[in-house]
């Protein structure tokens, strides 16, 4: 079955969408992103959308509900790459994601993340981590 | 009997199409108001000519309507000539004037050609018709002329009145001048997330400070464009509003508090700066005024 490729990048996981959604996609998306996060317990997740050329309103729906999720489970998200054309129709749809971070690059949304993480740094109980 | 009449047209143009042509060119520059130059008074002629001898043509075929193919002649040569002379900024009743001026002199002829006064009457009422319907023709290229020259004026207008500029490293400025409409949104609100996705800037400074008014619409639109700019990663910050527009804003009843808003385009320029942590330093020089 096809399925949206998620990368573990240290405490990130970056996911890279580069096909045309379709439900069935997203729910299992959905499934597996949770499913990571719980398992690598990552802080931050990226999802890069700059293939994407054209957006609905369930894309949007989508992109909210996952970020939504990753709070939940105490990871930050950050939504990289949009193209202006895609910007531009989700604002005339209504839907100014309102709540989602976004970055211009990968690059810069892992900056923003980890300046998000360094000032609300949390520590994880029972986390182990080596903190000097 | 219409081809009949036509054929008379015909026959008199044949006739005294050299006294026609001369009567004609003396009445629009009577009309004209204006003595004309030599090179002005030589180009009049040959366009009236030209248009004589088409119209010519198109009288011999018989057909008086000038939709008819028979008189695409006319009617292209019609055409070019109100278009040339609607960029050259002339007035409309010049414009007319070419073709109503031509009503004069084929009466004079027709008058002379016919002995039968009701057949004068006839021909008089027909030819009539004919002009008025190549003068309407003639306004209407015109006028078709005039809206493509707005039309295209509007065109730059927009392009002309939305530069993106870059700022700083990171920060890039959007001096709005005029009104925004929906259609200059959509312009300024692609032109800006297009400078942010080359200079890959992290902040955009929206500066009103030439845009008249405001209302609800405006700022709505405004609201558009910063959301915009932040589901490409960019932040916004609005700068240049003057007084009375802070005043109208509130009174109007709208929600500026989510973005970042400054009085001018120097104080937003500091806060992205501080944002983008640069500095600015005023360097103290100890070999100067001091003695």
């Amino acid at each position: 079955m096809e399925r949206i490729p998620i990368l573990k990048m240290g405490e990130f996981l970056l996911v890279t969408i580069q096909v045309d959604m379709h439900d069935r996609l997203a729910l299992t998306l959905q499934d597996d992103l949770t499913e990571q996060i719980v398992k690598w317990r990552a802080r931050g997740v990226l999802i890069d959308i700059s293939a994407l050329e054209m957006v609905d309103s369930f894309i949007g729906r989508m992109l909210s509900n996952i970020a939504n999720m990753a709070r939940l489970l105490d990871a930050q998200t950050v939504v990289v790459g949009m193209q202006p054309s895609v910007a531009i129709t989700l604002v005339e749809l209504g839907m100014p994601m309102k709540g989602i971070r976004t970055a211009l690059d990968v690059e810069k949304g892992m900056h923003t993340l980890r300046i998000y993480l360094a000032n609300n740094g949390r520590n994880r109980d029972g986390d182990g981590s080596t903190t000097v | 009997m219409a081809p009949n009449t036509e054929n008379r047209l015909h026959e008199t143009l044949q006739k005294n199409g050299q006294s026609i042509l001369r009567e004609w060119i003396a009445q629009q520059s009577k009309t004209s108001g204006r003595p004309m130059s030599a090179s002005q008074e030589k180009q009049l002629e040959g366009e009236c000519r030209e248009f004589l001898s088409v119209f010519g043509q198109a009288i011999q075929t018989g057909a008086d309507d000038i939709s008819r193919p028979e008189w695409k002649g006319a009617r292209d040569f019609l055409t070019q000539l109100s278009a040339s002379r609607a960029r050259a900024g002339a007035t409309p009743i010049q414009t007319a004037m070419f073709i109503f001026a031509l009503k004069d002199p084929l009466f004079a002829g027709i008058r002379e050609n016919e002995g039968d006064s009701k057949a004068l009457a006839e021909a008089i009422w027909r030819t009539t018709l004919l002009v008025d319907r190549l003068g309407l023709f003639t306004m209407e290229a015109f006028q078709k002329t005039r809206e493509e020259v707005i039309a295209r004026q509007q065109q730059e207008l927009l392009e002309l009145s939305t530069p993106v500029v870059r700022l700083w490293e990171n920060v890039l400025a959007l001096p709005l001048i005029g009104t925004l409409d929906s259609a200059r949104t959509q312009v300024v609100m692609q032109n800006l997330l297009e400078a942010i996705v080359q200079t890959r800037s992290d902040i955009a400074v929206i500066d009103i400070t030439g845009v008249p008014t405001v209302d609800t619409l405006v700022a709505q639109h405004l609201l558009k464009t910063v959301a915009a700019a932040r589901l490409m990663g960019a932040d916004c910050i609005i700068s240049g509003i003057r007084p009375q527009i802070a005043q109208t804003i509130i009174h109007l009843g709208v929600n500026l508090e989510d973005v970042t808003t400054k009085a001018t385009l120097a104080d937003a320029f500091a806060v992205a700066l501080k944002r983008t942590g640069f500095a600015v330093t005023r360097e103290t020089r100890s070999n100067g005024n001091a003695g």
